[in-house]
Protein backbone atom coordinates (compact mmCIF):
# COMPACT_ATOMS: atom_id res chain seq x y z
CA UNK A 1 0.00 0.00 0.00
CA UNK A 2 1.48 3.34 -1.05
CA UNK A 3 1.26 6.69 0.67
CA UNK A 4 -1.46 8.90 -0.77
CA UNK A 5 -0.65 12.35 0.54
CA UNK A 6 -3.42 14.87 0.69
CA UNK A 7 -6.07 13.75 3.15
CA UNK A 8 -4.20 14.78 6.26
CA UNK A 9 -3.68 18.50 6.65
CA UNK A 10 -1.05 20.02 8.96
CA UNK A 11 -3.96 21.05 11.22
CA UNK A 12 -5.01 17.42 11.60
CA UNK A 13 -1.43 16.25 12.23
CA UNK A 14 -1.09 18.84 15.00
CA UNK A 15 -3.38 16.70 17.14
CA UNK A 16 -0.67 14.02 17.45
CA UNK A 17 0.84 14.03 20.92
CA UNK A 18 -2.28 15.06 22.81
CA UNK A 19 -3.52 13.04 25.78
CA UNK A 20 -6.96 13.01 27.32
CA UNK A 21 -8.01 13.10 30.94
CA UNK A 22 -6.81 9.94 32.73
CA UNK A 23 -9.69 7.55 33.43
CA UNK A 24 -9.96 5.85 36.82
CA UNK A 25 -11.24 2.29 36.69
CA UNK A 26 -12.29 0.11 39.62
CA UNK A 27 -12.00 -3.54 38.57
CA UNK A 28 -14.76 -5.78 39.94
CA UNK A 29 -15.11 -9.55 39.87
CA UNK A 30 -18.54 -9.17 38.29
CA UNK A 31 -17.15 -7.17 35.36
CA UNK A 32 -14.42 -9.76 34.79
CA UNK A 33 -17.00 -12.60 34.83
CA UNK A 34 -19.22 -10.72 32.35
CA UNK A 35 -16.26 -10.24 30.04
CA UNK A 36 -15.24 -13.89 30.41
CA UNK A 37 -18.75 -15.10 29.54
CA UNK A 38 -19.12 -12.75 26.56
CA UNK A 39 -15.79 -13.91 25.12
CA UNK A 40 -16.37 -17.61 25.95
CA UNK A 41 -13.24 -17.99 28.03
CA UNK A 42 -12.33 -21.50 29.17
CA UNK A 43 -9.88 -21.01 32.04
CA UNK A 44 -11.53 -21.12 35.46
CA UNK A 45 -9.49 -18.17 36.77
CA UNK A 46 -11.21 -15.97 34.17
CA UNK A 47 -14.69 -17.53 34.43
CA UNK A 48 -14.58 -17.18 38.24
CA UNK A 49 -13.32 -13.59 37.94
CA UNK A 50 -10.09 -14.28 39.87
CA UNK A 51 -8.04 -12.63 37.11
CA UNK A 52 -8.89 -10.52 34.06
CA UNK A 53 -8.32 -12.03 30.59
CA UNK A 54 -5.60 -10.27 28.52
CA UNK A 55 -8.01 -8.21 26.38
CA UNK A 56 -10.26 -7.20 29.31
CA UNK A 57 -9.27 -3.54 29.20
CA UNK A 58 -10.02 -3.04 25.51
CA UNK A 59 -12.03 0.21 25.23
CA UNK A 60 -11.86 0.78 28.99
CA UNK A 61 -10.44 4.30 28.51
CA UNK A 62 -13.49 5.33 26.50
CA UNK A 63 -15.36 8.35 27.83
CA UNK A 64 -18.91 7.66 28.97
CA UNK A 65 -21.25 10.14 27.31
CA UNK A 66 -25.02 10.54 27.10
CA UNK A 67 -26.83 8.70 24.29
CA UNK A 68 -27.70 12.02 22.62
CA UNK A 69 -23.96 12.76 22.31
CA UNK A 70 -23.13 9.58 20.33
CA UNK A 71 -22.23 9.87 16.62
CA UNK A 72 -24.78 8.87 13.97
CA UNK A 73 -22.91 5.55 13.58
CA UNK A 74 -23.31 4.92 17.32
CA UNK A 75 -19.68 5.51 18.26
CA UNK A 76 -18.57 7.77 21.08
CA UNK A 77 -17.04 11.00 19.76
CA UNK A 78 -13.28 10.95 20.30
CA UNK A 79 -11.99 14.07 22.04
CA UNK A 80 -8.45 13.24 20.83
CA UNK A 81 -9.41 13.53 17.14
CA UNK A 82 -10.30 16.48 14.91
CA UNK A 83 -12.95 16.07 12.22
CA UNK A 84 -11.37 13.61 9.73
CA UNK A 85 -12.20 13.56 5.98
CA UNK A 86 -13.07 9.82 6.20
CA UNK A 87 -15.85 8.78 8.57
CA UNK A 88 -16.28 5.01 8.67
CA UNK A 89 -14.36 3.34 11.46
CA UNK A 90 -12.87 -0.16 11.63
CA UNK A 91 -10.65 -1.80 14.24
CA UNK A 92 -7.03 -2.08 13.11
CA UNK A 93 -5.28 -4.11 15.78
CA UNK A 94 -3.32 -3.75 18.98
CA UNK A 95 -0.02 -4.41 20.64
CA UNK A 96 -0.16 -5.02 24.37
CA UNK A 97 2.69 -5.43 26.83
CA UNK A 98 1.70 -6.97 30.17
CA UNK A 99 3.55 -6.20 33.38
CA UNK A 100 1.31 -7.85 35.95
CA UNK A 101 -2.13 -9.54 36.09
CA UNK A 102 -5.28 -7.51 36.74
CA UNK A 103 -7.40 -8.74 39.65
CA UNK A 104 -10.69 -7.77 41.30
CA UNK A 105 -10.21 -4.78 43.59
CA UNK A 106 -7.50 -3.21 41.46
CA UNK A 107 -7.93 0.51 40.96
CA UNK A 108 -6.34 1.47 37.66
CA UNK A 109 -5.57 4.76 35.97
CA UNK A 110 -5.67 4.73 32.16
CA UNK A 111 -4.01 7.50 30.17
CA UNK A 112 -4.47 7.62 26.41
CA UNK A 113 -2.29 9.56 23.97
CA UNK A 114 -2.75 10.06 20.24
CA UNK A 115 0.64 8.88 18.96
CA UNK A 116 0.28 8.92 15.16
CA UNK A 117 -2.03 9.64 12.21
CA UNK A 118 -1.07 8.44 8.72
CA UNK A 119 -2.73 7.52 5.46
CA UNK A 120 -2.43 4.60 3.07
CA UNK A 121 -4.07 3.40 -0.09
CA UNK A 122 -6.16 0.32 0.71
CA UNK A 123 -7.79 -2.27 -1.55
CA UNK A 124 -10.99 -0.24 -1.78
CA UNK A 125 -9.70 3.32 -1.45
CA UNK A 126 -7.78 5.64 0.86
CA UNK A 127 -7.47 4.81 4.55
CA UNK A 128 -6.50 6.91 7.55
CA UNK A 129 -4.76 5.05 10.39
CA UNK A 130 -5.04 6.55 13.86
CA UNK A 131 -2.70 5.19 16.55
CA UNK A 132 -3.15 5.57 20.30
CA UNK A 133 -1.01 4.57 23.23
CA UNK A 134 -2.78 3.66 26.46
CA UNK A 135 -0.77 3.45 29.66
CA UNK A 136 -2.36 1.53 32.52
CA UNK A 137 -1.03 2.08 36.02
CA UNK A 138 -2.20 1.55 39.57
CA UNK A 139 -3.05 4.63 41.60
CA UNK A 140 0.42 4.28 43.17
CA UNK A 141 2.03 4.53 39.74
CA UNK A 142 2.92 0.84 39.24
CA UNK A 143 2.88 0.03 35.51
CA UNK A 144 0.31 -2.68 34.77
CA UNK A 145 -0.04 -2.72 30.98
CA UNK A 146 0.77 -0.71 27.87
CA UNK A 147 -1.49 -0.81 24.84
CA UNK A 148 -0.91 0.47 21.32
CA UNK A 149 -4.16 0.52 19.38
CA UNK A 150 -4.90 1.30 15.71
CA UNK A 151 -8.22 2.44 14.29
CA UNK A 152 -8.84 2.69 10.58
CA UNK A 153 -11.02 5.36 8.96
CA UNK A 154 -12.21 4.60 5.45
CA UNK B 1 1.37 -27.60 30.51
CA UNK B 2 4.23 -26.32 28.33
CA UNK B 3 7.65 -25.77 29.84
CA UNK B 4 10.83 -24.34 28.34
CA UNK B 5 12.37 -27.79 28.08
CA UNK B 6 9.39 -29.45 26.34
CA UNK B 7 8.56 -26.75 23.79
CA UNK B 8 10.28 -26.66 20.41
CA UNK B 9 9.99 -24.48 17.34
CA UNK B 10 7.10 -25.80 15.29
CA UNK B 11 5.02 -26.92 18.29
CA UNK B 12 1.41 -26.27 17.25
CA UNK B 13 -1.24 -24.86 19.55
CA UNK B 14 -4.70 -26.39 19.51
CA UNK B 15 -7.07 -24.74 17.06
CA UNK B 16 -10.46 -23.55 18.26
CA UNK B 17 -13.49 -22.78 16.11
CA UNK B 18 -15.55 -19.65 16.75
CA UNK B 19 -19.00 -19.06 15.39
CA UNK B 20 -20.35 -15.97 17.11
CA UNK B 21 -24.12 -15.55 17.36
CA UNK B 22 -26.17 -12.35 17.50
CA UNK B 23 -26.44 -12.91 21.26
CA UNK B 24 -22.71 -13.47 21.85
CA UNK B 25 -21.86 -10.41 19.74
CA UNK B 26 -24.42 -8.35 21.64
CA UNK B 27 -22.93 -9.40 24.98
CA UNK B 28 -19.39 -8.64 23.80
CA UNK B 29 -20.31 -5.17 22.60
CA UNK B 30 -22.28 -4.51 25.78
CA UNK B 31 -19.39 -5.56 27.99
CA UNK B 32 -16.85 -3.35 26.17
CA UNK B 33 -19.48 -0.55 25.94
CA UNK B 34 -19.35 -0.38 22.15
CA UNK B 35 -22.49 1.12 20.57
CA UNK B 36 -21.11 1.01 16.98
CA UNK B 37 -24.15 0.11 14.86
CA UNK B 38 -22.20 -2.19 12.48
CA UNK B 39 -22.33 -4.81 15.24
CA UNK B 40 -26.12 -4.99 15.73
CA UNK B 41 -28.07 -2.84 13.23
CA UNK B 42 -28.18 -4.86 10.01
CA UNK B 43 -29.98 -2.37 7.76
CA UNK B 44 -27.64 0.45 8.82
CA UNK B 45 -24.60 -1.82 8.40
CA UNK B 46 -25.47 -2.94 4.87
CA UNK B 47 -27.12 0.22 3.54
CA UNK B 48 -25.04 3.00 5.09
CA UNK B 49 -21.61 1.45 5.78
CA UNK B 50 -21.96 -1.00 2.84
CA UNK B 51 -20.83 -4.12 4.65
CA UNK B 52 -22.27 -7.44 3.47
CA UNK B 53 -23.51 -8.21 7.00
CA UNK B 54 -23.16 -7.58 10.73
CA UNK B 55 -19.46 -7.08 11.45
CA UNK B 56 -17.64 -9.32 13.96
CA UNK B 57 -15.55 -7.01 16.16
CA UNK B 58 -11.82 -6.84 15.45
CA UNK B 59 -10.90 -6.86 19.17
CA UNK B 60 -13.10 -9.93 19.73
CA UNK B 61 -10.84 -11.70 17.23
CA UNK B 62 -7.94 -10.29 19.25
CA UNK B 63 -9.45 -11.90 22.33
CA UNK B 64 -9.70 -15.25 20.55
CA UNK B 65 -6.02 -14.90 19.64
CA UNK B 66 -5.19 -14.29 23.31
CA UNK B 67 -7.21 -17.40 24.21
CA UNK B 68 -5.16 -19.59 21.87
CA UNK B 69 -2.21 -18.61 24.03
CA UNK B 70 -3.83 -18.64 27.49
CA UNK B 71 -5.49 -22.02 26.85
CA UNK B 72 -2.07 -23.40 25.98
CA UNK B 73 -0.38 -21.79 29.01
CA UNK B 74 -3.03 -22.89 31.51
CA UNK B 75 -2.28 -21.53 34.97
CA UNK B 76 1.50 -21.67 34.49
CA UNK B 77 3.45 -19.23 32.37
CA UNK B 78 2.67 -15.61 31.64
CA UNK B 79 1.61 -13.72 28.56
CA UNK B 80 4.13 -10.89 28.14
CA UNK B 81 3.22 -9.44 24.74
CA UNK B 82 0.25 -9.78 22.42
CA UNK B 83 -0.11 -8.11 19.04
CA UNK B 84 -2.33 -8.60 16.02
CA UNK B 85 -3.66 -6.80 12.96
CA UNK B 86 -7.24 -6.91 11.70
CA UNK B 87 -6.48 -7.33 7.98
CA UNK B 88 -9.82 -8.43 6.60
CA UNK B 89 -13.36 -8.04 7.97
CA UNK B 90 -15.59 -10.98 8.86
CA UNK B 91 -19.32 -11.16 9.33
CA UNK B 92 -22.00 -12.79 11.46
CA UNK B 93 -22.63 -16.30 10.13
CA UNK B 94 -18.97 -16.99 9.34
CA UNK B 95 -17.04 -19.72 11.09
CA UNK B 96 -13.52 -18.68 12.11
CA UNK B 97 -10.60 -20.68 13.42
CA UNK B 98 -7.97 -19.49 15.89
CA UNK B 99 -4.62 -21.22 16.24
CA UNK B 100 -0.88 -20.78 16.48
CA UNK B 101 2.60 -22.21 16.44
CA UNK B 102 5.88 -21.75 18.34
CA UNK B 103 8.36 -19.77 16.22
CA UNK B 104 11.20 -19.17 18.69
CA UNK B 105 12.42 -20.50 22.04
CA UNK B 106 14.80 -18.36 24.11
CA UNK B 107 16.02 -20.66 26.87
CA UNK B 108 18.29 -18.10 28.51
CA UNK B 109 15.59 -15.42 28.57
CA UNK B 110 12.91 -17.96 29.49
CA UNK B 111 10.55 -16.79 26.76
CA UNK B 112 8.82 -18.34 23.78
CA UNK B 113 7.49 -16.51 20.71
CA UNK B 114 4.34 -17.68 18.98
CA UNK B 115 2.76 -16.88 15.65
CA UNK B 116 -1.03 -16.82 16.02
CA UNK B 117 -3.82 -16.43 13.51
CA UNK B 118 -7.54 -16.17 12.83
CA UNK B 119 -8.53 -17.91 9.58
CA UNK B 120 -11.83 -17.79 7.73
CA UNK B 121 -13.59 -20.69 5.99
CA UNK B 122 -11.51 -20.03 2.84
CA UNK B 123 -8.36 -20.58 4.92
CA UNK B 124 -7.36 -16.91 4.57
CA UNK B 125 -5.56 -15.42 7.56
CA UNK B 126 -7.79 -12.45 8.43
CA UNK B 127 -6.00 -11.51 11.66
CA UNK B 128 -2.32 -12.46 11.99
CA UNK B 129 -0.66 -11.97 15.34
CA UNK B 130 2.28 -12.68 17.56
CA UNK B 131 2.67 -13.40 21.25
CA UNK B 132 5.58 -13.65 23.67
CA UNK B 133 5.17 -15.80 26.77
CA UNK B 134 7.32 -16.58 29.76
CA UNK B 135 7.42 -20.30 30.56
CA UNK B 136 8.56 -22.24 33.61
CA UNK B 137 11.83 -24.16 33.14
Amino acid sequence: MAETPGLLTPEIRQWVGRSDTPQRLEVTRRDIVKYAIATQQRLEKYLQGDEAPPMFLFNAHQLLVQIEALRPDGLTPDPLLPDLPLKRVMAGGIKNTYHRPIKPGDVLVLTRTLTDIYEKQGRTGPLIFVVYGVRVETEDGELVMEETRRRIFR
Amino acid sequence: MPTLSTVTVGTRLEERTHEPSMVSLFLYNAVIWNPHRIHFDESYTTQVEKHPGIVIDGPLQGDWLSQVVTAWLGDDGDLVELEYSNRRACYLGETLRAGGEVTAVDETGGTVTLEIYIKNADDQVIAPGRAVVRLPA
